[in-house]
């Protein structure tokens, strides 16, 4: 029988989860509002960005901070150059070759993953060893700890960001209507392109701060499939609803694995398919019938 | 230039119109057909392997190309397939019964996800399909008592009217007949009002709507026929491994799908072809590469996705119509020879088609 420990324990393990789905969701969604495309390889972006940390700290002699700075720009790098590339490219072909092109890319990134750092399973060192003690037989990682104050506060500064600098002010306005922001004179190409850069390095943190719970290695980003569902339950249009579905994901998930061990792993996608049936749109809708 | 002077109303409901197309495809009929005289029996299973995914192919196209409706779990319809009709003819089942039932099975499971997906659009139609392989595998693997689990399931040999097909120009023969009779099909339902309507919500929902077309109904139909066709490559599929095992109608299976339509060129029968021959050609050229690149790259585990990944990458920039774009444009060439301009197939862009308004 559970007891109330175990309910609390299971909870906030799921929802340190949620937060870091709702990590990954975010850098989804940023680039979903700026140029509807989906990237499906961001899941792609949290393993690199995990091993990218993993690389610069072995390189500055096991310093964790530096290399997690290092780390997440070099994978910014990494999404401003795909954009400014690539997706820039082929803007306005069927949605379907974009969507194939980005699972493309995750296959990319797997491949070159495994071929540099080898597909073994690796381990990062972080500054979250340990646990808190919460209450009597109760205690908690720090690691999970780690992530849930991540999510808020990186949260925190992009709200900052998209409401207060002029950077970010000009982002939201190309997003919304892209021709129009052009016509006032905002380079809507850079910022898209920067766009991406800050999804890839949302994506990175998130690889680093889940490295001490999911090890390193070239399939964790598969997560970023579980991210996209969590984004899908909440409604994809918006940031808040995004979060909120992972994070009702990531709750959901421990408690449907501890119940019903026979679905362990695909409770995600139940709940979003359930979820789907619904309420097509989410469960904050961002969509609106076109109207002529 | 070769003008053409209908004068028999066949003309007009032929498939083929031009001399040279016929000449061509009686060509590539005469070779299907007698290439168990010539061909060894590795290459012949090859050859119907090859078969085998050009239906599945056909059944993917016919949704995506055709109806614009993406779907990442294609790979479920085939593994749903290849498992019903498994376990029908081991429990005594005719193959033709077998096979009808598997694909009404298939149908059935497709319209009931097609009915789902119908008000969806876009990725959360993408996602929704690949949570659905996700759970079909799951399910695949998790129900023992019917499938094995990942034990793996032995399918008994082909059996029709009595006679065993066992070999391997037999079973050839089997999926070339029902390869036939697939692209017949495909391209008579392409003609029909059904296949016109899919078309017309795949070009735009709105004005499918507007011209009277039920575009949830089109979908669920679409959905349908897709998956049935996906299906009875299941079915061959299953036939020809003679072992299935779950893993087999993973992600990466769908993803194969898809990089064959796509790189085939979307929107047309003969590119789900090009592309079943694409990805059948390609594990032979990455083994040819693997002998002669230097060890340190040719060994590497993971060469056979990244090229899988570098040449979908390469087709959708440089050549978005894929391998029937070209074989589209080195036709028209040499039919309008010294015609041909580099802006004759310029496509023409469009900018941010936008899903929600706001």
């Amino acid at each position: 029988m559970l007891q109330v420990n175990d309910i609390i324990h299971l909870a906030v393990t799921g929802l340190a989860q949620g937060c870091a789905y709702g990590l990954i969701a975010l850098g989804f969604v940023l680039i979903y509002k700026a140029t509807e495309v989906v990237n499906f390889a961001h899941g792609e972006f949290m393993m690199l960005g995990a091993f990218a940390v993993l690389a610069w700290s072995e390189f500055l002699g096991g310093s964790f901070w530096p290399a997690f700075v290092l780390g997440c720009l070099s994978i910014g790098a990494v999404g401003y150059l795909i954009d400014a590339q690539i997706m820039r490219r082929i803007i306005g072909q069927s949605s379907a070759s974009i969507f194939i092109m980005t699972v493309a890319f995750g296959f990319i990134f797997r491949s070159l993953a495994g071929m540099i750092w080898g597909w073994k399973t690796l381990f990062l060192s972080t500054p979250f060893g340990g646990k808190i003690e919460i209450a009597d037989g109760l205690s908690i990682g720090v690691d999970r700890v780690a992530i849930i104050v991540a999510t808020v506060l990186l949260c925190g500064v992009l709200y900052l960001f998209f409401s207060r600098t002029r950077y970010g002010i000009a982002m939201q306005a190309a997003s919304q209507n892209q021709l129009a922001a052009y016509y006032m004179g905002i380079p809507v190409k850079r910022l898209v392109s920067i766009t991406w850069a800050i999804g890839a390095m949302i994506a990175a943190a998130a690889g680093a701060l889940l490295a001490p719970i999911t090890m390193v290695d070239t399939t964790i980003g598969f997560l970023g499939i579980k991210a996209l569902a969590g984004a899908i339950v909440g409604g994809f249009g918006s940031i808040p609803g995004a979060l909120l579905g992972c994070l009702l994901i990531g709750i959901v998930e421990p408690f449907a694995d501890y119940f019903v061990p026979e679905i362990k792993g695909v409770s995600a996608y139940i709940v979003m398919l359930v979820v789907l049936f619904i309420r097509p749109q989410g469960l904050i809708s961002q969509t609106f019938e076109k109207k002529v | 230039m070769q003008i053409l002077f209908k004068t028999r109303y066949e003309d007009d409901i032929g498939f083929l119109v031009k001399t040279g197309e016929k000449v061509r495809v009686g060509m590539v009929l005469a070779f299907l057909f007698a290439a168990p005289l010539f061909l060894q029996t590795y290459y012949l299973s090859e050859l119907s392997l090859l078969l085998v995914y050009a239906i599945a192919g056909i059944g993917l196209m016919i949704l995506t190309g055709y109806t614009g409706q993406v779907s990442f779990g294609h790979a479920a319809f085939l593994g749903i397939g290849a498992y019903c009709h498994a376990i029908l003819i081991s429990h005594g089942v005719p193959f033709s019964v077998s096979v009808v039932a598997t694909m009404i099975l298939c149908g059935l499971v497709g319209m009931a996800l097609g009915r789902s997906a119908s008000k969806m659009h876009g990725f959360y139609l993408a996602i929704a399909t690949l949570a659905f392989l996700i759970l079909v595998e799951t399910l695949l693997g998790e129900w023992v008592s019917m499938t094995n689990g990942y034990a793996g399931f032995a399918v008994p040999g082909m059996k029709i009217l009595g006679a065993s097909l066992g070999k391997a120009w037999q079973q050839y023969y089997v999926n070339l007949f029902f390869i036939l009779l697939v692209i017949v099909g495909a391209a008579n339902l392409f003609r029909s009002p059904t296949g016109r309507a899919f078309l017309a919500v795949r070009d735009s929902e709105l004005s499918a709507r507007s011209l009277g077309v039920n575009v949830e109904w089109v979908k669920i139909q679409s959905f349908g026929v897709s998956a049935a066709i996906t299906g009875l490559a299941g079915v061959l599929l299953a036939h020809q491994l003679s072992y299935l095992s779950p893993e087999v109608f993973g992600v990466l299976e769908s993803l194969k799908l898809m990089l064959m339509i796509v790189v085939g060129g979307l929107g047309s029968i003969l590119g789900a072809v090009f592309g079943a021959i694409l990805i059948s050609v390609l594990p032979i050229v990455i083994s040819f590469l693997k002998d002669v690149l230097p060890p340190a790259i040719g060994q590497q585990p993971g060469l056979e996705p990244l090229l899988f990944g570098v040449i979908i990458v390469l087709f959708i920039v440089l050549e978005p119509l894929g391998i029937y774009g070209r074989w589209m444009k080195l036709r028209y060439f040499f039919e309008t020879f010294p015609y041909y301009r580099k802006s004759s197939f310029v496509r023409q862009k469009s900018y941010l088609k936008t899903e929600r308004l706001r």
